[in-house]
């Protein structure tokens, strides 16, 4: 839902990272406000997940120039467990497995994390047990899961739920989903768009990274951004994505050998 | 911060490296006939016990330091240490009153109150101060089970027939050099004797403190539980902090006889020295159980986090028919801290059963070894084994060895080894942040996580501490 008097949440301006010593974000802008879905497409290892992990702080990734805003406030700034904290998600493509730590314990420690920064008290793990089983039941998850160690041995569409069940607890203002759809059956697709759509308000931003059409169908995005060669190259309603499936990223080629964009992507 | 590596793990520093200072008899250094029949001497010893340690000094006087142990450390002067030092008051106290104010309060210090009013309730400590055991709570209403809780040296004098049937019966004189060595010195330690068919009503526990910087550590602990007896006992370590290594050679004996079981938790946090490696303690420690009765069963648990070095392998001795014995160690090294530790699981008798889980933790230029044998000898029919070895690394510089021997003299013994090595990815560690958990937080969930099936096995007062050290450990880690 487009307002354009509406908060803005997340404002990203010029923003340029490298892993290592290899340029990969060449000048990312993108503006979310409250309410807002967007969606970011592009060919593979055109940026997306990157652009993902920088704003969660991921230390592979060093920011040359650029700022964000989280709120008016500078997210750069801040460790990846505080902006978490004050409700910046990021939904992993591939989500880590981690043998040893208990799902349930986990999800726990994370969701207090969480509530402690906006002022609410601790769930013990009653309380939190009533939790966690009302929220199993937005990605329709088995609660066996909770026992397990986090992610381990889960399958992928398995992992990308776990995925889901987290941002339902944790109730992020904003959210970035980077391939959820992705290894996901039909059903599973159609469960976790679901989820989305109910996570999702006139208070939130929702950012999808996905090359696909059908998730798209479920959760209908108000922007529609195209990235390639690490920037934006560029953003229109959701009839985009329908081009983009019709048309695929040639012409992506043709714009990028514009003499302007050319000069700046090198 | 945010651009903290894995790699940077430092361990915050030692919170017990104070010194008491306090007035203490000690002898003159070096080692001799004449230093072993003083000591004999000093604390009243009956003929049996010089007799014994005369015979440990002259073997040790044959013997070799041991160096097949994966350590490396400068000889030690063994004329340079001193052999004996005491808190100055001498007599143990009838009643903790008496008891120098000074040694209660580094006590309370270290989180180990022994006032009556403070005292943990539902534990039993013997505290013990450079190798001499100044105080021991809970000891009358342990004797109306006819439980003896005692410093080894009140058992010499109060029960001299018990020590002299048990003492060296599990860890021979001259079993190795740093046994050899303690059996001719041992200065104090704890004496426990759980009578046939009691439950010992409550946890009891040795606190260990070194706090002399000259002074060589020769504790000697024995346990006896008669047939049917249960009993669960758990020693902590601490020691000040100095830029010179002490050497630490305890000798602890266990024995189980019919039925009986035992078992026995350990915190070891000595100091370890400095991050380069200067100071620290040498803990060579010989600890043995024997499983003398059918049915017996003897449990080591070790959460190993101190000493420069560490040199220590907790061992059954599976003699009666369908005895059990256990091992589950968790050992932590960072900076320079080297250890060498693992178990001996020797199978006499039919049908025994040892299980073997241990977890290395390698951080900073820290070696951590597991060294384990199993041993199943031709009268061992059904013995079966299951050892789990598991390494993790914290950075790059850190190593980690296993070495399992396995020697079975029996065909249809059943025997399972499982090792495995993991790191502490960056993005195990991202993944954790990335919901608001701390990189600190997010560590030590992860080692707790990999130590778990440890810590379960440790008594529950104590589980939650030893998660406690190991973060603390890790603590300040992130550069
Ligand atoms: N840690 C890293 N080390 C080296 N190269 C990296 C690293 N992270 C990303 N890259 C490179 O940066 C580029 C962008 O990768 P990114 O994962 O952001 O692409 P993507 O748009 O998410 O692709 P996909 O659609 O396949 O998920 C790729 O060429 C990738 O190889
Ligand atoms: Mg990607």
């Amino acid at each position: 839902m487009i307002r354009s008097d509406a908060p803005i949440l997340l404002e990203i301006r010029d923003l340029h990272a490298r892993v290592e010593d290899q340029p990969i974000l060449r000048g990312v802008n993108l503006t979310l406000r409250a309410g807002e879905i967007h969606a970011v497409m592009g060919r593979n290892g055109s940026g997306k997940s990157t652009l993902s992990k920088v704003l969660a702080g991921h230390p592979a990734y060093t920011v040359t120039s650029g700022s964000v805003l989280y709120r008016g406030a500078d997210l750069l700034a801040l460790e990846p467990e505080q902006r978490a904290r004050i409700g910046l998600f990021l939904g992993f493509q591939y989500p880590v497995e981690i043998p040893g730590v208990s799902n349930l314990e986990f999800l726990r420690v994370a969701t207090n994390a969480r509530r402690q920064e906006q002022g609410l008290e601790e769930l013990d793990t009653f309380a939190f047990d009533d939790l966690v089983q009302e929220r199993l039941r937005v990605v329709q998850m088995d609660p066996a899961f909770l026992e397990r160690s986090v992610n381990q041995g889960f399958s992928g569409g398995e992992k990308k739920r776990n995925e889901i069940l987290q941002m339902a607890l944790l109730e992020p203002l904003v959210a970035i989903l980077d391939e959820t759809d992705s290894g996901l059956d039909i059903d599973a697709l159609r469960i976790v768009a679901g989820g989305v759509n109910q996570l999702a308000g006139p208070d939130t931003s929702t950012l999808l990274i996905t090359h696909y059409q059908r998730l798209l169908d479920a959760i209908v995005p108000d922007f529609v951004h195209v990235m390639a060669a690490g920037r934006i190259l560029r953003t229109g309603g959701k009839d985009l994505a329908l081009e983009l499936e019709e048309r695929g990223y040639d012409w992506v080629d043709a714009e990028l050998a514009q003499p302007l964009a050319g000069a700046e992507v090198g | 911060m945010s651009s903290a590596t894995v790699g940077d793990l430092v361990s915050q520093p030692y919170k017990y490296g104070f010194i008491t200072e306090i007035e203490t008899e000690k002898i003159a250094k070096g080692l001799s006939e004449d230093v072993v029949r003083l000591i004999s001497a000093k604390k009243e010893e009956p003929p049996f016990l010089l007799d014994f340690r005369l015979r440990a000094y002259r073997h040790w006087l044959t013997m070799q330091e041991p160096d097949w142990a994966a350590l490396g450390y400068p000889p030690i002067d063994y004329q340079e240490l001193i052999y004996y030092a005491a808190p100055r008051q001498q007599q143990k106290k009838a009643s903790l009153d008496e008891v120098d104010p000074a040694l209660l309060e580094t006590f309370e210090k270290l989180g180990i109150p022994l006032s009556e009013q403070k005292r943990l309730s539902n534990v039993a400590v013997d505290a013990v101060f450079d190798s001499v055991s100044i105080a021991t709570t809970y000891k009358e209403k342990l004797a109306e089970d006819g439980v003896i809780f005692c410093s080894i040296s009140e058992a010499v004098k109060e029960h001299p027939e018990l020590v002299e049937r048990y003492l060296g019966t599990v860890v021979p004189a001259n079993d190795n050099f740093f046994a050899a060595l303690n059996s001719a010195v041992f200065s104090d330690g704890s004496f426990v004797f759980i009578p046939k068919g009691v439950a010992c009503p409550m946890e009891l526990s040795t606190y260990f403190r070194i706090n002399s910087g000259d002074t060589g550590q020769f504790e000697r602990t024995l346990i006896v539980a008669e047939e049917a007896a249960t009993v669960s006992y758990l020693e902590g370590c601490t020691a000040p902090m100095f830029d010179t290594n002490q050497l630490h050679a305890a000798v602890v004996e266990l024995v189980a006889l019919d039925d009986a079981s035992i078992k026995y938790s350990t915190v070891q946090n000595w100091y370890a020295g400095d991050e380069n490696g200067v100071g620290g303690i040498y803990n060579f420690v010989t600890k043995r159980g024997q499983c003398r009765g059918a049915r017996s069963k003897i449990s080591w648990t070790q959460v190993e986090t101190g000493s420069a070095i560490t040199w220590k392998y907790p061992s059954c001795v599976l003699q009666g028919a369908d005895s059990v014995g256990e091992f589950y160690s968790v050992a932590l090294t960072n900076h320079r801290q080297q250890a060498d530790t693992g178990t001996k699981m020797i199978h006499v008798g039919p049908r025994t059963r040892s299980t073997i889980v241990s977890k290395g933790i390698s951080a900073g230029h820290s070696s951590n070894s597991y060294r384990g044998l199993v041993q199943v000898g031709p009268k061992a029919v059904g013995a079966r084994n299951y050892s789990q070895c598991d390494s993790m690394l914290i950075g790059d510089r850190a190593a980690a060895n296993t070495y399992p021997y396995i020697r079975s003299q029996q065909p249809d013994a059943n025997i399972e080894h499982e090792a495995s090595t993991c790191r502490i990815s960056a993005d195990q560690l991202f993944y954790l942040q990335s919901r608001g958990i701390g990189f600190e937080a997010a560590v030590s969930m992860m080692v707790s996580g990999f130590c778990r099936d440890v810590f379960n096995q440790l008594p529950m007062e104590f589980a939650a501490e030893a998660d406690k050290l190991l973060s603390l450990k890790l603590e300040g880690s992130v550069g």
